[in-house]
């Protein structure tokens, strides 16, 4: 019996997203196959990896992924730079953490200053994230998408309750748009059905079906994503054809296995490896069932994880 | 190729006697072209058809085992692409290479990492599975006395033995007689000799070949020779080229039943950076592999690998949902708080996490609600106030308490006031609406 491949051609092909400006803009999704079957069809962008900081200092970051960042995260714009000029980020999330109402309570001016600022030290693509509080983002992400009115940047997320405010103001200042449902195909592509009925163009949408880590609920993001790309691809469903974001970073980097010291768990190994490895494996993880675009903090699962997309692409 | 069930069907007695618990034949068929049925459920079914349907119903990947005793691995068997559509079924089992280079000490260490590597995680236990000896000397002397130290020292892990030098590999074989090891190492110019002494043996034989086609030509050859029992080696080592081979070997043997591809596939994915080499196995570990081969295994890699296989292979079907019970985190006393959240598997993931970071020893209640999320319970109606009284009352935790005190999440801070009249002497406390302000929130309480 001769062995012949059995190689699938898609009807449906994900959107390529640019963001930023100039020669340091960045394109990823454009494929038309699973993730790094580029054996059977065209995957003309790899996945990018935006390093992220905030506003406000990562004080409730766990101590092992405050480190690399020591000398400069008291300040965003300093935070950006070093890891536009050392790290050679190719983009950077800046996540408003201290605009919730429960932290620092910034404002919306006080946040459009940062921004501003933050865009003015750096010329790679910018990410703004919210706090993830629904009504203080919806005013928040608003004054933010106009000061960076034009630099093509990525605004999030908009979630159900606050959609309409945040993708207004990002369809009025040119900006792209995360759209975040809580783990339900269902429920994301309901989500880019409503915004783009808004008039708002579905090739200027990143889908994010809600991350979670390895070991919490990694497997329901993995099958949610898996089951977006396979909908994009074989049944050309255009509502699932934007790329999708994993916001691993966040989410790693709060649990147990990311913090508990090796004395208090002596076969769990030390936590700094523990944690790094933690990351690096959620997000390789994603990428494997489709995320194009990941938002991670230690640097050296970054590295890690670009080494291993080099390989894979 | 797999049979339709109309082609299953031509082949059965046509006789509608039931024997099978199904009204008809071809209801019978049809469970069977879905793998839901096998065919010694029909008593009639004639020798020709048994031999026909056989080798068609047969499952796709060929289930082996691997290693002997309490600590033998389990492959095979695979029967989709994706973990959504059914559970994946054998774990990939992680091996160590154990170079016949290395010195008996270094070779000691990476043992006795193996022997101590099993955590519970999840109340499953999870280890290092195999171990792999490689030739990399060449020399079937050095190679037989690795074999020698790893037979005295690690009898009870399942062990690959790696070299292409049938001597060095009957040698060795020898020295692990009646384990099930595998023999790694058969390619187009010694495949007669190894599997011989795959057969002599009783072992299952690595199939190593550049590419599909050849991999393919290979087995077809090896099975002829009497052997049954492989696993398949396309050669392919950059990461790209084992999602493309892995990917192919899969839909071969589960959209096609592809005979001589339906084996569970090795992995050889040594890397000298330790955390490129994890991330690499996790690509494996999504996609297809039944035996990974890595360098190192440190405490921090395995824990995050075990963590990724247990994830990728959890059933798909089974809903989101944890245990209806009162789960002790840490080690509470009579005096320690009392929390109730739903039973949503990742709102119990991430409250239960949370509180371990707080480190107060806390009792949460963790009621069911369907697998919905404290939000959508509350609004489903799942989440009430009598139901929770309810829960609380007949779960008797009171005698283990010192105080009345339960504390609600925050989204449903609107129910306290009902809680509190239907259970009579308890005070209700309203706790954070978000997870991540629980340390905060039991720390200041402690202090
Ligand atoms: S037992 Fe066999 S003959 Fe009887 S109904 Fe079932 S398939 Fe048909």
């Amino acid at each position: 019996m001769a062995f012949t491949p059995t190689k699938e051609t898609y009807s449906g092909k994900v959107y390529p997203v640019t963001i930023g400006t100039g020669d340091k803009a960045v394109t990823f999704g454009g494929e038309n196959v699973l993730p790094f079957n580029s054996f059977e069809g065209a995957a003309p962008n790899a996945p990018v990896i935006a390093y992220e900081i905030q506003d406000v200092p990562p004080t409730d970051w766990p101590e092992n992924v405050q480190k690399p960042f020591a000398a400069v995260s008291d300040d965003p714009v300093k935070w950006a730079k070093y890891c536009q000029d050392e790290l050679k980020a190719k983009a950077i999330a800046l996540r408003l953490v201290g605009t919730h109402p429960d932290r620092e309570n910034r404002t919306p001016e006080e946040a459009s200053k940062t921004v501003k600022d933050v865009l003015a030290a750096i010329n790679i693509p910018l990410i703004i994230l919210g706090s993830n509080h629904a009504e203080k983002d919806s005013q928040v992400l608003i004054a933010v998408a106009e000061a960076a009115k034009d630099k093509n940047c990525i605004i999030g997320k908009a979630q159900e309750a606050n959609y309409k405010t945040i993708a207004a103001a990002a369809m009025a200042n040119n900006h792209k748009l995360i759209a975040m449902s809580e783990l339900d195909i269902n429920l994301s592509k309901q989500l880019n059905i409503l915004i783009t009925q808004m008039g708002f163009e579905k090739e200027r949408l990143i889908t994010d079906p809600m991350c979670s880590a390895l070991g919490y609920g990694l497997e329901y993001t993995y099958s949610v994503m898996e089951r977006i790309r396979l909908a994009a691809l074989t049944q050309n469903d255009m509502t699932m054809q934007p790329p999708m974001l994993g916001d691993v970073g966040m989410y790693v980097w709060k649990i147990k296995e990311t913090q508990a010291p090796e004395s208090d768990l002596p076969h769990w190994g030390p936590a700094e490896e523990r944690g790094i490895a933690w990351e690096a494996v959620t997000a390789t993880a994603l990428l494997i069932a489709g995320a194009e675009l990941l938002i991670m903090r230690h640097p050296k699962a970054v590295e890690a994880v670009e080494k291993t997309i080099e390989e894979l692409i | 190729m797999a049979l339709s069930g109309v082609e299953i069907f031509k082949m059965l007695p046509k006789t509608n006697c039931k024997k099978c618990g199904h009204p008809t034949c071809l209801a019978f068929a049809m469970k069977l072209a879905q793998r839901q049925a096998t065919l010694d459920s029909c008593p009639d079914v004639s020798e020709e058809a048994k031999k026909v349907l056989g080798e068609a119903s047969a499952p796709p990947v060929r289930p082996i085992t691997f290693g002997a005793g309490d600590l033998a691995v389990k492959m095979g068997e695979e029967t989709v692409l994706f973990r959504h559509d059914k559970k994946f079924v054998n774990p990939c089992a992680i091996a160590v290479e154990i170079k016949d280079t290395f010195s008996e000490a270094e070779a000691t260490k990476i043992i006795e990492q193996v022997l101590a590597s099993e955590i519970d995680r999840v109340g499953q236990k999870l280890r290092v599975d195999a171990i792999a000896l490689t030739n990399a000397s060449g020399d079937a002397g050095k190679f037989e006395a690795l074999a020698k130290i790893v037979a005295a020292k690690a009898s009870v892990v399942p062990t690959i033995i790696c070299t292409e030098n049938p001597q060095a590999a009957e040698a060795a074989a020898k020295l692990f007689a009646d384990k099930r090891a595998i023999i790694y190492g058969a390619n187009a110019s010694n495949a007669e000799a190894m599997a011989n002494i795959a057969k002599t043996n009783k072992m299952t034989l690595g199939v190593h070949a550049n590419g599909l086609e050849e991999l393919s030509a290979l087995t077809e050859k090896i099975k002829a020779l009497g052997v049954e029992d492989m696993v398949i080696d396309s050669g392919a080592r950059k990461a790209k080229d084992i999602i493309e081979h892995n990917t192919l070997i899969r839909r071969a043997a589960v959209k096609k039943n592809f005979k001589p591809l339906g084996y569970p596939v090795i992995n050889f994915m040594q890397r000298d950076d330790s955390l490129v080499e994890a991330l690499l196995a996790a690509v494996g570990i999504a996609k297809y592999s039944s035996i990974i081969v890595v360098n190192s295994v440190e405490k921090w890699k395995n824990l995050a690998l075990f963590t990724m296989r247990q994830n990728i292979y959890t059933d798909p079907q089974v809903p989101m949902q944890v245990e209806q019970k009162i789960y002790n985190i840490g080690e509470p006393k009579p005096e320690s708080p009392l929390m109730i959240t739903t039973n949503f598997s990742l709102t119990y993931f991430i409250v239960s996490g949370e509180i371990e970071n707080s480190k107060v020893a806390s009792r949460l209640a963790v009621m069911d609600s369907e697998g919905l999320s404290v939000l959508t319970a509350w609004a489903a109606g799942k989440f009430t106030a009598s139901k929770i009284a309810q829960f609380i009352t007949e779960s008797g935790i009171e005698k283990e308490m010192s105080h009345k005190e339960l504390i609600i999440p925050g989204y449903v801070a609107i129910l306290s006031g009902s809680i509190e009249d239907k259970l009579p002497g308890w005070k209700i406390t309203v706790g954070p609406r978000e997870a991540n302000a629980l340390p905060a929130f039991l720390k200041t309480r402690a202090a």
